[in-house]
């Protein structure tokens, strides 16, 4: 009897649209939100993220709107993040309906807004992202960084010191994307999920680069993750959360099924 | 006129909206589901849901600034009352939270923290699915399969002095008691609003119960 990793589809939202991750070519519409968050609920997902990526105040709006009604209809952990930079962003979101928030760039630009956060509503519902690319180069001892605007911009950051930072601040929970390894279909960064998983406390999802069930495993076995999360398998239909959370118990890893 | 009144306690925090949603869901056409912070309500109710998350001070400052600690009392004491999570946790006589914090004392006993020393790879909070035992019957658990799963997140976790009113228990590095129950009181640390089904059923158990 003990805890299960948790699997955790991630829905990129746009003016209340599902697509598919930003870092692909060519942007395929995935649905309506609440009936995607509804099939993969009725799959057993474990928790659902939303990742907000409207730039448009009205596409806020509509997100807002979205997550009331997904709340009001799937009852499971539900996470926002995306544009989360003031405490009033994460009340608007709690009272909509989302368990947690995830900070991203606000915490670069203003740790301490991290402990405000976590001051003013529970670590329990604030999700640290953490954006890291390897910068150490072949044969050198393993290094990463942390990066904003989808990998784009360096900030110089030690991404393990930033882990243990957030942790320190109060964070409740990490969720750490390799930026190399986002998009590629080629497993998790399982060195740099290792690396903070065996560092911290706090519970660490692991995220990017999943593209079959095998990766899911590996995020656990070899990254330490407490929870795996994955988009693009998920939504056009390669997998179910089901068959994911089979092929995990297949092996060895306790889910809830 | 047989319409029945539950008072979803509003102490200002945690994620009410989850728990009026999910009791809403379960609700009959005769059953109002009220997110409330009267202390008249709370009186007039027939059922009481005290939810809960944050921490146990700013929890208890909050129920005393509200007016509400004592219907919320006297409510656990006589009518059908759910807890959940720091709605569990403030039911106790004292909680090591917060470097102390004395709680309403309806039922005997602390809240401490986790001391996961000696399991260097288990992680706090404890924050997941895990599984209830359940030790006793319950009307609450009616359809609930043993060793069902429950969405959980806390660090923190509750004993009695009388084992009696352990009903559930589950394991995170230590064994614990997750869900109390005493007559009307049924009090759980796990979040069945956010369960799916199986915490969906017992909030449609809660809302057909009587406290007996």
């Amino acid at each position: 009897m003990s805890l299960a990793k948790r699997i955790i589809p991630c829905l990129d939202v746009d003016n209340g649209r599902v697509v598919k991750g930003v870092q692909f070519v060519d942007i395929r519409d995935a649905g309506n939100p609440v009936e995607v968050a509804k099939r993969y609920d009725e799959q057993g997902a474990d928790e659902i993220t939303f990742l907000d990526i409207s730039a448009t105040h009205e596409g806020r709006g509509t997100t807002i709107h979205m997550v009331e009604e997904v709340a009001s209809q799937v009852f499971i952990p539900l996470t926002v993040g995306g544009g989360i930079r003031k405490v009033e962003d994460i009340r608007t979101m709690l009272n909509a309906g989302a368990d947690k928030v995830s900070i991203n760039s606000a915490a670069i630009y203003n740790p301490d807004f991290v402990k405000e956060a976590c001051d003013a509503f529970g670590s329990q519902c604030i999700v640290v992202a953490i954006d890291a690319k390897k910068v150490s180069a072949e044969g050198e001892p393993n290094r990463w960084e942390i990066f904003t605007h989808g990998g784009r911009k360096e900030t110089g950051i030690d991404a393990i010191e930033w882990a243990l930072k957030m942790e320190s601040l109060g964070a409740g929970e990490l969720l750490v994307t390799s930026m190399d390894k986002d998009g590629t279909k080629s497993g998790f960064d399982n060195a740099l999920m290792k690396e903070i998983t065996s560092r911290v406390k706090i519970p660490v999802i692991a995220s990017g680069g999943v593209g079959n069930l095998q990766h899911l495993v590996d995020g656990v076995k070899e990254g330490g993750a407490e929870a795996v999360l994955a988009a693009s398998i998920f939504h056009f239909g390669q997998h179910t959360v089901e068959e994911a959370k089979q092929a995990m118990a297949a092996q060895g890893i306790e889910v809830r099924l | 006129m047989n319409q029945k009144l539950v008072a979803v306690v509003d102490y200002g925090m945690g994620n009410l909206r989850s728990v009026s949603k999910a009791a809403e869901h379960m609700a009959d056409s005769q059953t109002r589901i009220v997110v409330t912070q009267d202390p008249q309500v709370i009186q007039d109710a027939d059922s009481v849901i005290f939810p809960g998350q944050g921490a146990a001070k700013a929890c208890m400052q909050a129920l005393r600034d509200t007016g509400m600690a004592e219907p919320v009392k006297q409510a656990a004491q006589e009518k059908p009352f759910l807890g959940i999570c720091m709605g569990l946790q403030v039911l106790m006589s004292h909680s090591n939270e917060n470097n102390g914090v004395d709680c309403l004392d309806l039922i005997k006993g602390k809240v401490s923290q986790f001391d996961l020393s000696g399991h260097p790879a288990l992680k706090m909070p404890h924050m997941g699915w895990n599984q209830i035992h359940q030790t006793q019957d319950h009307p609450l658990w009616h359809s609930i399969a043993q060793d069902s799963r429950f969405y959980f997140v806390h660090s923190f976790y509750v004993a009695p002095e009388d084992k009696n009113t352990i009903i559930g228990e589950t394991t995170h590095g230590q064994t614990f008691p997750a869900v109390l129950s005493a007559h009307n009181l049924f009090a759980i640390q796990a979040h069945p609003e956010k369960s799916a089904d199986v915490g969906l059923q017992l909030f449609k158990n809660f809302l057909s119960w009587n406290g007996h």
